[in-house]
């Protein structure tokens, strides 16, 4: 299904990793589950909590203590990581880009003045991820919830 | 959702409509946060180990120094200058054990106009009180009073074990201090939530006093001052900072130098020998032992406890059996085949020291027991090691000196001594504490913003008498406003990739080689993956170089790195006009190493060498690194630089124009 060359995937994998690596303190491949989150949000998903806990219980956490080995995350990570990149090579629905969102939040509701969205803007964006995310992959942004974090696509494919 | 929302009452299909909107939005706000703060941690965290990464990549260098102090002595240049460094300090009479507070009192002379405060012997809490306040003002002591004070606690400290042995049963708690590295502010900090030191105030100051912050003097001055007021109920265990040869790389030396313009030759003097009498361990109620860095499988307290501890002025200088061992090792492993691959000479040469330095490695044990290797050993395991989770006991590969241990070895010292907890210091921590070894090991840390403003908070121990441990966290500001976390974390950032830029720009010409490799077609672009590799092998940096890559590095549309933008925003000092690239480069990554070799040759202390003693004791350096240079070049430019044709050279100015600047100061990325 994944129709990845081998390259990418192994520069996914390297991605991940290091990811990974930055909150594996004693450098033995393992993390501190409650990280794994921040992980993976960090590797610019945004999942909801519930999410993070479903895609926990795909992953083996060693017991007492509560870790969470690299070598359990990595493949379940690279699918998901894999298949998000995908769906936004297609421009699937269910996204919307941050000029929508800037829209949507200067239009709607109390609505943001310019400097407000400006401000919240900054805030929230990585000045790095916002002209990666939002200009050359769009945004990763998720209006409908059950459908921004594949885990749900994911699950038809295994 | 919708259905909580129902059985709450809300029935109508407008307001159900309108309520999963709500929690649609708030769902996103929630996910759209948590996004945010997972990215900012993630670049907290991957600062943090730039810094700490560089930290213990410097102490590397620091070791491999002692081995070309070394080299320095079996090839004779400066016999003199350098074996002086290593033996009797050059001011004898001021070590004399007789000459006491009259002599300096007699010596030097406090003028009227010196309005800092004025010490009597014996000193009293009105003394240490005056001294608080006098460094609250950033005020001096007077150097009559500094050398008055450190000869006062040598006689107190020759007094003391190796290992101090407390009760609690004396007063309800003991506090726990861990690094200060002078920051005279945390200090402060703590005393004003804790308390000063008294009989019913027990405090355990665990080492590493000085180096790195602007006050180490005044950390000593307040903590002597209360040790001999109080030499029951305060307790100073020796760190690895408290060694004269670490102190000229980490800034001590300087700030006694600065502090003291006439007398700080002798107070470091005495200070040298002050650091030597300082115990290395406490142990309370038998069962709590405090000391620096940690401990090895071979570590004997009993040993420890019987050996002559102010024998070891500096652990940066193995003994000689240590010595005779390296220059086997060094037989084996050519250094001085000429190669244009320096990456892998200076690897080489990392790797070869850490082999040498004795600690597992089974060819260990061939060797005839020698006394004076077995005390430098057990000294250096206590003082450098660092806990890790798996077991077993393996060389400290990142800092060069130490080693790692785990459980395991900590359970067999539990069992062997009859111990409960192990507390340590040594190494930064974010929190200011952390607890390993399943509880039995604790980490205490007391420099807050230890890299930097809002690094890390410090935090110290308090020990009740069931030994039951308390942490109290606290953190420096020197903003009055409180910043948000996003600037912190903005500012820690590119204060981390300042200096791994630096580090960068050290190794320049290995970097373009090695990009080069990648490069066939010579566009100047190399992949992401091939760029990270270059990084991690030239600079043997573990550190996550494809998240760094876009602060590092411009990418083109392609996703190619150009690979020569990790250049652009960096310069030498004053690129002197005869040092050709390849040499300036070199002086710029061994700048703090020459400057340390310089201070030690120049004996006088004058700042000046002559251009003969540059340029040999340059050719011993580099062919002990297994540099290759041209010699003519260095000799042009010892020439150029001697610029009033006098035979002598400034090295400080000579060395600052080796500094790596930054064109444009980033803006922190907030």
């Amino acid at each position: 299904m994944f129709l990845f060359a081998d390259v990418l995937v192994a520069e996914i994998e390297k991605k991940i990793t290091e990811a990974f690596e930055v909150f594996d303190r004693e450098s033995n491949k393992t993390v501190d589950v409650r990280f794994i989150g921040c992980i993976v949000r960090s590797l610019g998903c945004f999942p909801t909590e519930a999410e993070v806990q479903e895609l926990l219980t795909k992953i083996e956490v060693e017991e007492p203590g509560g870790f969470v080995h690299l070598g359990n995350f990595l493949p379940v990570m690279t699918k998901i990581y894999s298949f998000s990149l995908k769906a936004l090579d297609e421009n699937k629905c269910g996204y919307i880009t941050k000029e929508d969102l800037v829209k949507h939040l200067t239009e709607e509701g109390e609505p943001f003045n310019l400097e407000e969205m400006e401000d919240m803007l900054a805030v929230a964006l990585d000045p790095e991820t916002d002209t990666l995310h939002y200009r050359d992959y769009r945004t990763k942004l998720v209006v409908d919830e059950t459908k921004n974090f594949p885990f749900k696509v994911w699950d038809a494919f295994r | 959702m919708g259905s909580i929302i129902g059985t709450m009452g809300c029935s109508s299909s407008v307001a159900d409509r309108k309520s999963e909107n709500v929690i649609r939005a708030a769902i996103l706000i929630q996910k759209w946060y948590r996004f945010t703060m997972a990215r900012l941690e993630m670049r907290r965290r991957y600062s943090l180990s730039i810094f700490q990464s560089i930290e213990y990549a410097d102490e590397q260098d620091q070791l491999q120094l002692s081995n070309f102090f070394t080299f320095m002595l079996d090839h004779c240049t400066h016999p003199d200058a350098v074996s002086q460094i290593f033996t009797s300090p050059s001011a004898p009479q001021v070590v004399d054990e007789d000459l006491c507070l009259k002599e300096f009192e007699k010596k030097i002379d406090v003028p009227d106009s010196y309005y800092g405060p004025r010490l009597s012997f014996p000193l009293t809490v009105e003394d240490a009180n005056a001294l608080l306040h006098a460094f609250r003002n950033e005020q001096l002591l007077h150097a009559r009073y500094v050398l008055q004070l450190l000869s006062e606690t040598r006689r107190v400290l020759k007094e003391m074990p190796n290992i101090t042995h407390l009760s609690t049963s004396y007063s309800k708690e003991i506090t726990v201090c861990g690094d200060l590295h002078g920051n005279l502010d945390d200090l402060l900090l703590i005393f004003y939530k804790n308390g000063l030191p008294s009989e019913q105030n027990r405090y355990v100051f665990n080492g590493d006093f000085v180096d790195r912050g602007k006050n180490s003097m005044e950390i000593l001055i307040i903590l002597f001052a209360f040790l001999l007021i109080y030499p029951n109920d305060l307790h100073l265990n020796r760190g690895n900072h408290e060694d004269y040869i670490m102190n000229l790389r980490y800034g001590f030396t300087k700030e006694v130098s600065k502090k003291y313009k006439d007398h700080w030759k002798q107070i470091l003097c005495l200070l040298r020998d002050v650091f030597s009498w300082l115990p290395l361990a406490t142990i309370i109620d038998s069962k709590v032992l405090i000391l620096h860095g940690g401990i090895s499988d071979t570590t004997d307290l009993d040993f420890l406890n019987a050996l002559e501890r102010n024998k070891l002025k500096s652990l940066m200088r193995p003994p000689k059996s240590v010595r005779n061992r390296q220059d086997q090792v060094k037989k084996r492993i050519p250094t001085t085949k000429p190669s244009k691959h320096i990456a892998n000479q200076h690897v080489a040469g990392k790797t070869q020291h850490i082999s040498s330095s004795g600690f597992t490695e089974p060819s260990g044990s061939d060797l005839p027991p020698d006394p004076a290797l077995k005390e430098w050993k057990q000294i250096l395991d206590i003082l450098w090691s660092d806990p890790r989770s798996q077991n077993g006991c393996t060389p400290n590969k990142c800092r060069g000196g130490g080693c790692y241990f785990g459980p395991d070895v900590t359970a067999k010292l539990f069992e062997r001594y009859n111990l409960k907890m192990l507390i340590r210091s040594h190494e930064f921590k974010p929190e200011g504490y952390e607890i390993s070894h399943d509880g039995k090991v604790i980490t205490i840390f007391s420099a807050s913003n230890y890299y930097e403003e809002g690094s890390n908070r410090g935090a110290y121990i308090k020990l009740n008498p069931e030994l039951t441990p308390r942490f109290v966290q606290y953190q420096v500001s020197k903003f009055t406003r409180r910043q948000n976390l996003r600037e912190r974390v903005g500012t820690i950032e590119s204060s981390a990739l300042k200096s791994l830029r630096e580090k960068i720009y050290a190794h320049r010409s290995e970097l373009i080689s090695a990009f080069a490799q990648y490069d066939v077609n010579g566009t100047g672009r190399i992949s992401v993956n091939d760029w990270a590799a270059a990084m991690e092998s030239v600079l043997q940096l573990e550190l996550p170089w494809r998240m760094l890559r876009s602060q590092l590095a411009q990418m083109n549309s392609d996703g190619e790195v150009d690979f020569m933008s990790c250049f652009y925003d960096l310069k030498m000092g004053q690129p002197t006009k005869e040092a050709q690239p390849a040499l300036a480069e070199t002086l710029c990554r061994y700048r703090k190493d020459l400057e340390i070799i310089f201070n030690i040759i120049d004996k006088d202390h004058s700042g000046l060498i002559s251009v003969e003693e540059f340029s040999q004791t340059w050719r011993l350096f580099t062919s002990h690194l297994g540099i290759d240079t041209q010699d003519d070049s260095i000799d042009k430019l010892v020439l150029s630089i001697d610029y009033n044709k006098d035979g002598h050279i400034d090295f400080n100015e000579f060395l600052e124009a080796f500094h790596v600047v930054h064109r444009l100061e980033k803006k922190a990325t907030s």
